[in-house]
């Protein structure tokens, strides 16, 4: 227990070293460029595919389980939508992006700490820390957004797709369902929610890599950490948000 | 000139420097030598503050660096050159983006003279044709050649080279040794080398300082090292076989 409150006090510190004033603005300029296409750009082809495999899943489901002559077909549109707005395209992601970003994140600044590139660093006298993981909060926070919209666009017509490829249901129907009671403010919710998550997987993943230290095992077990806490966070954090902005 | 004075460090209530107080001089190669494990590369970080030493104090020329807070350590970093043991050229950049950095980051020349500058740091170690190679595709002597670039693109006035040959064979040692001395001598550097190889001692040692367990247990020139009177030194020294056997013939 003593041992967690030390750890956020490190973490706190460090995203203090982070957010202290950047040496020169041209060259996180470009890092942050290169990270979007590395953090982001990157993870556009994974994201792809999961959402069209969920949208289409959920849709089946949905179909089968609201089998009854009571519930209207058009439920089924409606229900994806919720679905993936809610929850699919910004919690579930982001635990994907945790798993492939954040074990990124952690084995590239583990790596650089044991084999001291980190400490080159400090002695060329650049804040090491605001270097190497400010400009991948800054590109993760930016672009995991549009990864979002990107995901519930993708999701939203795989369930489309598979409507009209199986006949489960009518097509037409379903774009019924798809502008049934549609409030903007979910959209802004779940990208408000994206923004956190972007947030806590980049710095959470930087500080296990950081303080890692040791040999290519420590890297290893950091990456692990790296993404086993930043889904715990992800998890607590969707609660508090959802809590504290749809009700 | 850099001047410990009583340091103190310990690792989680390991004390690895035992009060050590040591001088090093401007112009010339100071050589730490001592066994795997013995303290050097803690000795060597502790200097440039790398680690915060627990007792004792740290002078760069007449600045007393370990009471400096992060802005005034800044300054002084301007002027510090270190090379690492292997090597810590940043994996994600050229050679050429490597040494470039310190110049992008802190001074405001134009791209021309930032790039005449990593051409001559560059030529000066013989590396004229690798500027758009990543550290990945370089052999062992040509990363520690690199570094050697890095740290000097600067113009240091100290530098502190960890193991500068380690993992190279002989003849490529030699060749870093010297490139290090002659460097030291071009531009009157204060240079600090750890190495536990003592061909580097008898060909660029100027002052050595031998660690044994964390302690200073000797210091002198390389001209007093094989008649030095001391037993753990000497077991160092003449740990090879053909030492062993070129001590018995001149006896
Ligand atoms: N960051 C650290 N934490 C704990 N112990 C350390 C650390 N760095 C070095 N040591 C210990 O200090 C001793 C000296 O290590 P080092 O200076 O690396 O030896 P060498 O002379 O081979 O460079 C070793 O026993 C090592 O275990
Ligand atoms: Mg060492």
């Amino acid at each position: 227990m003593l041992k967690l409150f030390e750890s956020i006090g490190e973490y706190v510190l460090l995203m203090q070293k982070v957010f202290s004033r950047p040496e020169k603005m041209a060259i996180y300029r470009r890092r942050i460029m290169h990270e979007m296409e590395a953090l982001g750009l990157n993870s556009i082809g994974l994201t792809a595919i999961i959402s069209v495999f969920i949208g289409c899943a959920v849709t089946l489901q949905m179909a089968i389980t609201l089998e009854s002559p009571f519930i209207p077909k058009f439920m089924i549109g409606y229900a994806t939508r919720e679905v993936m707005i809610l929850e699919f395209s910004s919690t579930v992601v982001a635990l994907i992006l945790a798993g492939k970003v954040g074990s990124n994140i952690a084995s590239e600044i583990g790596t650089m700490r044991i084999t001291e590139q980190i400490d080159a660093l400090e002695i060329m006298g650049v804040n090491s820390a605001s270097y190497l993981i400010l400009p991948k909060i800054v590109a993760t926070v930016f672009f995991f957004p549009f990864l979002a919209i990107f995901s519930m666009l993708i999701g939203i017509s795989g369930g489309y797709g598979i409507a009209e490829l199986t006949g489960i249901m009518n097509p037409v129907e379903y774009i019924d369902g798809l502008r049934y009671c549609f409030y903007p403010d979910e959209i802004t919710y779940a990208l408000t929610k994206m923004v956190f998550f972007a947030f806590f997987i980049t710095s959470i993943s930087a500080y296990c890599g950081y303080y890692a230290k040791g040999n290519s095992l420590e890297v290893g077990k950091a990456s692990t950490k790296a993404v086993v806490i930043s889904s715990i966070v992800i998890m607590i954090c969707n609660l508090v948000l959802t809590q504290i902005i749809r009700t | 000139m850099i001047k410990a004075q009583n340091i103190v460090k310990s690792f989680e209530g390991r004390t690895v420097l035992k009060d050590i107080s040591v001088e090093f001089g401007t112009g010339q190669t100071n050589l730490i030598i001592g066994r795997s494990g013995s303290g050097k590369t803690v000795l060597l970080k502790s200097l440039v503050g790398l680690h915060e030493v627990d007792e004792g104090s740290i002078f760069y020329d007449d600045v007393c660096f370990s009471t400096l807070d992060f802005r005034a350590r800044k300054a002084i970093r301007k002027h510090v050159g270190m090379i690492f043991q292997g090597g810590a050229l940043l994996d994600a950049s050229t050679v050429e983006e490597n040494v470039k950095l310190p110049l992008d980051l802190f001074t405001e020349q134009s791209e021309e003279e930032k790039r005449e500058r990593v051409n001559l740091c560059l030529k000066r170690v013989n590396m004229e044709h690798a500027h758009h190679l990543y550290p990945s595709e370089l052999s062992g002597g040509m990363v520690k050649r690199a570094a050697i670039a890095r740290a000097i693109v600067m113009n240091p006035r100290y530098l502190f080279c960890d193991e500068p040959n380690s993992g190279l064979d002989p003849q490529t040692s030699i060749v870093i040794d010297n490139l290090i001395s002659d460097i030291t001598k071009e531009y009157n550097i204060t240079t600090i080398i750890n190495t536990h190889d003592m061909n580097s001692v008898m060909e660029i040692g100027e002052k050595i300082v031998f660690i044994y367990e964390g302690e200073k247990w000797w210091e002198g020139s390389k001209d007093d090292i094989l008649h030095a009177d001391n037993r753990e030194l000497a077991d160092f020294v003449f740990a090879s076989a053909m030492a062993k056997r070129a001590k018995a013939a001149v006896k």
